[in-house]
């Protein structure tokens, strides 16, 4: 009996909750460590980015208005979907980062993880970076963080996996919907991960995916004046400093590259650097207010 | 019926504030490491009263030899200063609060001076906040680490912060105060129109005792305020003023390390729905548009009214107008004062012109103008939509503009369809209304049935164009901290 | 004069229809009131100004004594100085009037012979106002009968209190129909309303019910005149004239003990209801204490030293 052909999974861009393939119809050879041909991965232009942009504003006003609990509630959703997909993600991670098996199972197991530790953090992280200030006057005051916007994540080029996950997370997590372009060079773990995204209650546009050439894609998104933040980990230096420069076209917040071990703890400084912090007043008054305040 | 006293109207004689009580020298140095010096090249300024075009003072103005020497100063300085025990730190803070109170009049009325905004404004608003800036981050200096940014957070280094001539002291105290407290040392460029109070407060620096090098002050223009936020050697750069200058700071810093925070522009929507509380509603809307004649980034430029009550808080709003009194700054009774240079009388007179060639309807109640001095009538422009130029560029003046909604959606979206997103206001008497138009505003600051009030515990800071970071509150600390 | 009851015909239809419409006013914001009030309390009034202030100030006073030990000296007493506040200074003004309690009118009306000065009477059970609508109405009676110029009337709180608006009107216009050629004076006791909201409702009940003047208080309460309770009725006599081209004026009562405080007060009239009510025909003072403290302040600015209680009268 002859060996079974098997079936190639063509990746496909993940934007809108839609799978498209690029607008550009062109596509670029993905390898593993070893440069074995993996798959072909749609190379994104500059529309494509464009389309993800209209996706992810799109969904900003549900996804940044949907309760915290809900957004806890479908992150840890994408944690679920994944585990029963780990071994699909074991091997492409395997293959991108030449990694064992078993060394890759632990790198999924740590991304799954960080999923459900995002999806905690959903209705906590307004407690710590916002709350009440005693004001010297007669006037309740606020501060309460929000989603800063659209965002676009420079993924880190050589975690494809749980470097990937360690930046989505965050920028979703607090409301915000993202623009990812996954790592050049590994994009398939990112592509996957779209098609878990998909099944994962999350709505359509909060995350979008884009492979293709990092420095072809980033610079019209860092341009972009739809764009509120962008996260350039994955940005080597000279184009760090380049899409910085175009960022300030529109003052976008900028989170620059700097080294980063992804399976320590990552901290909150990634939630709270997509978040904008409002301040509402409102006076209090007093019960006898004919007179008693005098 | 008696009828004797209702003939002469109730005028109110002059009550000028006494100049007496500060005394400007002919002329100042920079303050670098503790003295006063001349600038490297020896050029000097001369700042004005802008109410009466009168020369207050001349002032050495710094240039890029300058700065570097101030940044080396700031960085000799550092090391010691971030060593010192919070505790420290925070005595030092103290006692400058503690000096600004004493010598509170005198720096109001130097203020108004300087600036031409009115006595009552710097004596019960500018020198009230300003002490209790510093002695709010006193506090801090020796409780970082209970602050949420870890268990031993670290400074910066030196910090290089530009300010403008709108709120001269305060923005020093906004910027200076979360700098030393988190034990960064600091070169200051005040604004070129208004260096005076921060060449008084390094006087105050003096009088506590403040390690030399701790603050430098640089009186300078433009120049050597992009020689300072370009310094290789400073980590911190803290910017109010324009946007365009903001994104200019925001493309030299790209690719270092300099953390950065902007306070920009706005055009703050003022929104009355209505079942507004209307007589307040009108005192927020003259307080968002008037106090310091609109020169306030989070002014409520743009007033946005519900259809129904439009006319009513026109009528309403035009006759509390005409109570506006426009003179002498240093008068306890002025209202308004003068605009701060000629410049900024131009860009507002043009951009008036603008409004009005653009179809909008101008109003401006009657007031006679002084003389000599740059002065501007609080203007209203109505039949404006989003298109007008005065609906969406910043002004900086006294200069509001009216349009109208139909619904919350409405007045939401067009509050909402700016480049900018500072400040905005919200006057209803119910409650859910207020709470939900609030989560909606995409403004770093929201007041509801009030406008314009600040405190040093509350974050102040922009969406969008407006800049970013967050000055105050436990907030402010970030933005020196190595986190 | 057009017709108050004219205009609010329909408000006034029912107890619902005029809660309907008291419930329309516009809100009233608290603190923005307050600080508002406090802004204007900022004013710097000096030299020319402050002379001027203080004479009208004198002008706008009702001299009042309102005490179970009244007794016919005291009044008469009361009634010279409102004639000649400061016996040493013929220029000084006289008072607006005198105001008692009903059973003094008729000798106030004598003390005060030919001069200049009105005769304002409390009546309708001051200052509770607890006692059954007859009763009310023949205090009216008996004071305007003794010769009263004016009547200084207070509602029932305890109706306003319980929602019983239509009660509270229909009181006001009772009294008012007996007062005849007397000024009605509509006192509300804002500190017993408690909120601005009531205060500014109680304001346009009276003011449509034909008041004459709206008056915060009793001066027998814990919370008197303040400056915001004051600024909040002078914006609803400024609202009520441009709405029906009737003008009524204000007297805040109580509490008001100096000089400062009365010009501040001067202040709020000035920027709020305008120069139309800067006259004793629209407004008034409720006070006894205030006047030598304004005659002292008075002999201050003409002598150029500071007076002291000696040298202004005690009565």
């Amino acid at each position: 009996m002859s060996e079974r052909l098997s079936v190639f999974k063509t990746y496909k861009l993940y934007v809108g909750g839609k799978f498209p393939r690029s607008e550009s119809g062109r596509v670029y050879e993905v390898t593993d460590s070893k440069s074995n041909w993996l798959a072909n991965a749609p190379l994104s232009s500059r529309k494509d980015a464009r389309d993800a942009v209209v996706a992810a504003r799109k969904a900003f006003g549900g996804w940044s208005n949907a309760t915290a609990y809900n957004r806890g509630q479908i992150l840890y959703r994408i944690a679920e979907m994944l585990e029963g997909r780990k071994d699909q993600f074991v091997r492409e991670v395997s293959e991108a980062e030449g990694l064992s098996k078993s060394k890759a199972a632990v790198v999924v197991d740590a991304a799954i993880d960080r999923w459900v530790w995002y999806a905690g953090w959903t209705d906590k992280i307004a407690q710590l970076a916002g709350g009440a200030n005693p004001v010297a006057g007669p006037f309740f005051n606020l501060s309460t963080p929000e989603p800063t916007g659209v965002v676009t994540v420079v993924a880190p080029q050589e975690s494809s996996f749980l470097g990937l996950i360690s930046v989505i997370a965050p920028v979703i997590a607090t409301g915000n919907t993202a623009v990812v372009v996954a790592s050049e060079k590994s994009p398939l773990p990112a592509l996957s991960l779209g098609e878990v995204l998909a099944t994962s209650d999350l709505p359509g546009g909060v995350v979008n995916i884009l492979s293709g050439k990092t420095a072809e894609i980033t610079p019209s998104l860092a341009s972009h004046q739809d764009v509120n933040a962008i996260d350039l980990t994955g940005a080597d230096t000279d184009l760090a400093r380049d899409l910085e420069i175009a960022a300030a076209d529109n003052l976008k917040r900028v989170y620059r590259p700097r080294p980063v071990d992804f399976t320590a703890d990552p901290g909150t400084h990634r939630l709270t650097a997509f978040l904008e912090t409002k301040t509402v007043w409102h006076p209090t008054g007093s019960l006898g207010a004919s007179g008693s305040s005098y | 019926m008696p009828k004797e006293f209702n003939t002469a109207a109730f005028e109110y004689a002059p009550a000028p504030e006494s100049r007496s009580v500060v005394d400007i020298a002919p002329s100042y140095g920079l303050f670098i490491d503790g003295e006063f010096v001349e600038a490297a090249d020896g050029k000097v300024f001369k700042t004005v009263s802008p109410s009466t075009e009168e020369v207050l003072s001349e002032v050495a103005q710094a240039g890029a030899a300058d700065v570097d020497r101030a940044v080396k100063a700031a960085r000799r300085a550092f090391e010691k200063w971030s060593a010192l025990p919070g505790s420290e730190r925070a005595k030092y803070l103290f006692r400058i609060a503690r000096i600004i109170q004493e010598r509170s009049r005198e720096l109001a009325v130097l203020e108004t001076l300087d600036n031409g905004k009115p006595i009552k404004e710097t004596r019960d608003a500018d020198l009230p906040l300003v002490a209790a800036h510093f002695f709010y981050y006193a506090g801090w200096a020796d409780k970082l680490s209970h602050a949420g940014y870890g268990s031993d957070p670290k400074p910066l280094g030196v910090a290089g912060q530009v300010i403008p001539w709108n709120f001269p002291l305060l923005m020093l105290a906004w910027k200076i105060a979360p700098a030393l407290a988190t034990g960064n040392t600091v070169v200051l460029k005040p604004a070129e129109t208004t260096p005076l109070s921060a060449l008084f407060f390094a006087d105050i620096c003096r009088q506590a005792g403040l390690p030399k090098g701790v603050v430098n002050i640089l009186p300078g223009y433009g120049d050597a305020g992009a020689a300072l936020t370009e310094h290789p050697d400073v980590n911190k750069v803290a910017f109010t003023g324009s946007t365009a200058v903001g994104k200019a700071i925001a493309r030299q810093v790209a690719g270092t390390h300099k953390k950065v925070t902007l306070e920009l522009g706005g055009k703050g929507a003022n929104i009355v729905f209505d079942d507004a509380p209307i007589d307040q509603a009108v005192e927020g809307i003259v307080t968002g548009i008037f106090f310091n004649q609109g020169q306030v980034c989070c002014a409520g430029s743009r007033l946005l009214v519900q259809e129904s009550i439009q006319d009513e808080v026109l009528d309403a709003l035009k006759r509390r107008l005409s109570t506006l009194r426009l003179g002498d700054p240093l008068d306890k009774n002025t209202d308004i004062g003068a605009i701060n240079s000629a410049e900024q009388l131009a860009r507002i007179t043009a951009l008036a012109e603008t409004g009005e060639a653009e179809g909008a309807e101008r109003w401006s109640p009657e007031c006679e103008l002084p003389t000599s001095g740059y002065w501007f009538r609080p203007t209203l422009f109505t039949g404006v939509t989003q298109a007008h130029t005065v609906a969406r560029d910043e002004i900086f003046g006294p200069v509001l503009s009216v349009l109208s909604f139909r619904t919350p959606e409405e007045a939401v979206a067009k509050a909402n369809n700016s480049q900018y997103g500072l400040s905005a206001g919200i006057w209803t008497e119910k409650g859910s209304r207020i709470l939900a138009v609030a989560g909606k505003l995409r403004a770093g600051v929201v007041w509801a049935n009030t406008f314009n009030k600040f405190d040093p515990t509350s974050p102040f800071g922009g969406y969008k164009e407006s800049g970013y970071g967050r000055e105050g509150g436990r907030h402010g600390l970030e933005a020196y901290l190595d986190v | 004069m057009p017709s108050t009851a004219h205009a609010f015909v329909d408000a006034t239809a029912s107890d619902g229809a005029l809660r309907r419409f008291l419930h329309g006013l516009p809100g009233v914001d608290a603190v923005g009131l307050e600080a508002r009030a406090a802004a204007l309390g900022t004013r710097s009034i000096k030299t020319t100004s402050k002379a001027y202030a203080i004479d009208l100030a004198i002008s706008m006073i009702d001299l009042t004594t309102l005490e179970g030990a009244d007794t016919p000296g005291k009044v008469r007493a009361l009634s010279a100085k409102a004639v000649h506040p400061d016996p040493t200074d013929r220029t000084t003004p006289t008072t607006a009037a005198v105001c008692v309690y009903p059973d003094m009118v008729a000798t106030a009306k004598a003390a005060l012979g030919g001069a200049d000065v009105k005769v304002a009477s409390v009546a309708t059970a001051f200052p509770s106002g607890r006692a059954a609508l007859p009763v009310k109405l023949a205090d009216v009676r008996d004071a305007v009968a003794a010769g009263a110029d004016e009547i200084d009337m207070v509602i029932d709180r305890g109706a306003f209190l319980a929602g019983r608006y239509l009660e509270t009107y229909e009181l006001i216009t009772a009294v008012k129909a007996e007062c005849g050629t007397a000024r009605l004076k509509v006192i509300f006791e804002t500190g017993e309303l408690s909120t601005y909201d009531n205060i500014r409702r109680a304001s346009w009940i009276g003011m449509m019910a034909g008041a004459d003047f709206i008056k915060t208080s009793t001066g027998k309460v814990a919370v008197n005149a303040t400056p915001a309770n004051t600024l909040l009725m002078l914006e609803a006599v400024r609202d009520f004239r441009a709405q029906t081209g009737i003008q009524v004026g204000v007297k805040p009562a109580g509490g008001i003990r100096n000089t400062k405080e009365a010009i501040k007060f001067l202040v709020l009239v000035n920027e709020t209801a305008g120069a139309d009510w800067l006259d004793n025909h629209w407004f008034r003072f409720g006070a006894s204490s205030l006047l030598n403290d304004l005659l002292m302040q008075r002999q201050k600015l003409s002598t150029g030293r500071y007076s002291g209680p000696d040298y202004v009268t005690v009565d």
